[in-house]
């Protein structure tokens, strides 16, 4: 009788102790849950670390500048005097040039793979996307060197300049390499990325999505409409994954963009993205202030990443919703 | 039941065994680093990173016992490292600052290894006679003064040249960089201007123009864009036979980049070079001096805290000098003139440790 009560005492702790770990209550599944939530845990201190070390190795010139270092133009380090806004500025614009020309070219690229291309075509299409997501970036910086910028120069821009002159966005001089080239430059880059993703997320909206709205005497264009509507989400998810690669891509810009820490209201002109500017004054920068300075840049492009992503979060969330009460 | 219990005691200990294998590691690890040859790490400068990757291998070659690793971080990384002392030697192109010296924790000595110059190249359709600047030119043009190629200032020097009404675009680097150093200090002290707008530094704020990454980044939109002009590291320009200006030195003749003009430099300025060897070369006085030239430096300090890694320092300076000095106008580098090599080999006799000298 004691002994019994001994053992059932023993297992109900027992009990205890391992439902802390697992609800099944086998010792395999807790630690298989607790590898996996550390795991997960990991994602998370990871971004706190880095904000905090970010945070911290700026503090200098969060000090000496305040607020100002986000309004300001001037970045002579010479004089020791940084602000970051020709940098926010060509972040911003080349990011939004590539996701404007990017986003209806991957989703039309998407849309004819899944819905329309015989097979034959299809799979070494898709196979090519996706051997053009995975070039190194450095790659794409030279070919845009070599080839983009020049082709841009001779062949695009001066008609840019004539027809669309009197915006300020095209004005100025002609030289290949600048904001609008940083931009195309991305927007080759990160095609290829969405259009991957999209592709997936098309392929996996059930056919019978598609065959009802047939049945229902849907044309073809009527059908792929319902198959983007479902896929709305994921669309949005590719859309970010490749705004997250043009906002921190940083050796393919830098080679095409010109790398001037100016804002000029003309897409031709040299600009300067934020990733660029750390790669490439990051080796030599010897200043407390200056080395202070980039950091400060690496925080902001954090935040602005984070701002970007939080934004596109909301509108997705409003999309879905909308469809969603429309269905 | 008991299975699972005794999976769950194994899964318990992993850590443990997980933590002494991981010591026992360690603690093998540091017994045979000790047994070892004598490992020196150094860091900094990629300009002369060529040549001291071929110093180091041909040293190893006659000094087995050594191991030296260098990293071609950049100068400024280089700098930061020595001070911190994560490594046994720097390198760096511009000379450390006095403020840069204070940073660290001892005494820093420069020991110049070699020479390297900085060319101005350009991209001018139907030019091929070599163009030809006077400084106050090269610093106008850098300023956005003189705007168009046919500027009568440069039409002044190169009267047999059929130059085109076109605007010129500067490029300059965009990455921070010991080329821009000496350009910049080149032109610092030939045009009051740009000393007041700009000045000298790794990555001043540019008046005009656009920046390319590296020297292959400013060739290549040198190269891909018409009536373009940049400047460029005098090994690069010649490896890629890039067009390059004749500039007018500080004795009046127009020279063109050359290892024997760079070298010059060194020996012309000898005379007011200061102890430290802190010093620039450039716009130095002499007729066949190329003025826009600059010294390469290894940092030591004077003082060592490990005597064996001190002298096998000590005797891979002695042999950079000397026997290292030869490989250097293979790869593009001017190598020291003969006075300077007297003045570093007394800067690397007075490295000690605890005191005692280490040659």
């Amino acid at each position: 009788m004691n002994q019994i009560t001994n053992a059932n005492s023993q297992r109900k702790n027992a009990g205890q102790w391992r439902f802390a770990l697992s609800p099944t209550g086998n010792a395999g599944d807790g630690i298989f849950r607790g590898l996996m939530f550390a795991a997960a845990l990991l994602i998370l201190v990871i971004v706190v670390v880095m904000i905090v070390a970010l945070a911290a190795k700026s503090t200098l010139s969060i000090q000496r500048f305040g607020f100002g270092f986000l309004t300001s133009r001037e970045w002579d380090p010479v004089k020791g005097q940084f602000g970051a806004l020709p940098f926010i500025y060509g972040t911003v614009v080349s990011s939004a040039i590539a996701v404007l020309i990017a986003v209806p070219l991957s989703l039309g690229i998407a849309v004819f793979l899944v819905e329309q291309a015989p097979s034959y075509l299809a799979r070494p299409i898709t196979f090519m996307v996706e051997l053009l997501a995975a070039i190194p970036s450095v790659v794409y910086g030279l070919w845009g060197i070599f080839v983009l910028a020049p082709f841009l120069r001779v062949h695009v821009e001066p008609r840019l300049g004539s027809w669309l002159g009197w915006l300020p966005l095209f004005r100025g001089s002609i030289t290949g390499i600048g904001l609008l080239t940083g931009g195309i430059m991305l927007a080759i880059m990160v095609t290829p990325i969405i259009t991957a993703v999209v592709r997936d997320v098309l392929e996996a909206v059930p056919n019978s999505q598609r065959e009802a709205a047939l049945a229902l005497g849907a044309t073809k264009w009527e059908t792929t409409r319902v198959v983007l509507v479902n896929g709305v989400p994921g669309i949005a998810g590719a859309v970010m994954l490749g705004l997250g690669r043009a906002l921190g891509e940083t050796m393919a810009v830098t080679m095409v963009i010109g790398n001037r820490a100016e804002i000029s209201a003309s897409l031709f002109a040299p600009s300067y993205t934020i990733a660029s500017a750390i790669a490439n004054e990051f080796t030599e920068a010897t200043g407390d202030i200056y080395l202070s300075s980039l950091v400060e840049l690496g925080l902001i492009l954090f935040l602005v990443t984070f701002a970007v992503n939080g934004l596109a979060r909301v509108l997705v969330w409003n999309v879905t919703r909308r469809s969603g009460a429309a269905a | 039941m008991s299975l699972s219990s005794s999976l769950s005691r194994i899964a318990v200990r992993l850590p443990l065994f997980f933590v002494i294998a991981v010591a026992i590691f360690a603690y093998g690890c540091k017994g045979t680093g000790t047994r070892g040859p004598v490992n020196l790490q150094g860091a900094g400068a990629t300009f002369p990173n060529p040549l001291y990757q071929k110093w180091l291998s041909e040293f190893s070659k006659q000094h087995p016992d050594i191991r030296i690793d260098y990293q071609s971080i950049g100068s400024g990384g280089g700098i930061k490292q020595i001070q911190s002392q994560t490594v046994d030697f720097g390198a760096s192109d511009a000379p450390m600052t006095d403020s840069e010296l204070k940073g660290a924790p001892g005494e820093l000595i420069h020991i110049p290894t070699v020479l390297g110059a900085v060319v101005v190249t350009y991209n001018l359709e139907g030019v091929s006679t070599p163009l030809r600047f006077s400084p106050d030119v090269i610093a106008d043009i850098f300023l956005g003064k003189i705007a168009k190629w046919n500027d009568p200032r440069i039409k002044a020097d190169n009267a047999a040249v059929n130059l085109p009404a076109a605007d010129i675009s500067v490029v300059h680097r965009a990455d921070a960089s010991g080329t821009s150093f000496v350009f910049t200090d080149y032109l610092s002290k030939v045009s009051a201007d740009w000393k007041d707008k700009v000045g000298a530094d790794k990555s001043p704020k540019w008046p005009v123009g656009q920046g390319g990454k590296g020297n292959e980044g400013v060739t290549g939109q040198i190269k891909q864009q018409p009536n373009t002009i940049g400047y460029v590291e005098l090994a690069y320009a010649v490896q890629n036979k890039l067009p390059a200006a004749l500039i007018k030195n500080a004795g009046g003749k127009f020279v063109a980049a050359s290892i024997d003009g760079v070298t010059a430099a060194a020996a012309a300025s000898a005379a007011t070079t200061p102890d430290d060897l802190r010093v620039s070369i450039t716009n130095a006085n002499g007729a066949e001096v190329y003025p826009i030239s600059s010294y390469t430096y290894i940092l030591a300090y004077k003082d060592q805290r490990d005597a064996a890694k001190g002298k096998a320092l000590v005797a891979f300076l002695w042999w950079g000098i000397h026997d290292g000095e030869s490989f250097a106008r293979d790869l593009q580098y001017a190598p020291l003139p003969a006075e300077i090599v007297k003045r570093a080999e007394a800067k690397i006799n007075s490295i000690t440790s605890g005191g005692k000298p280490l040659r």
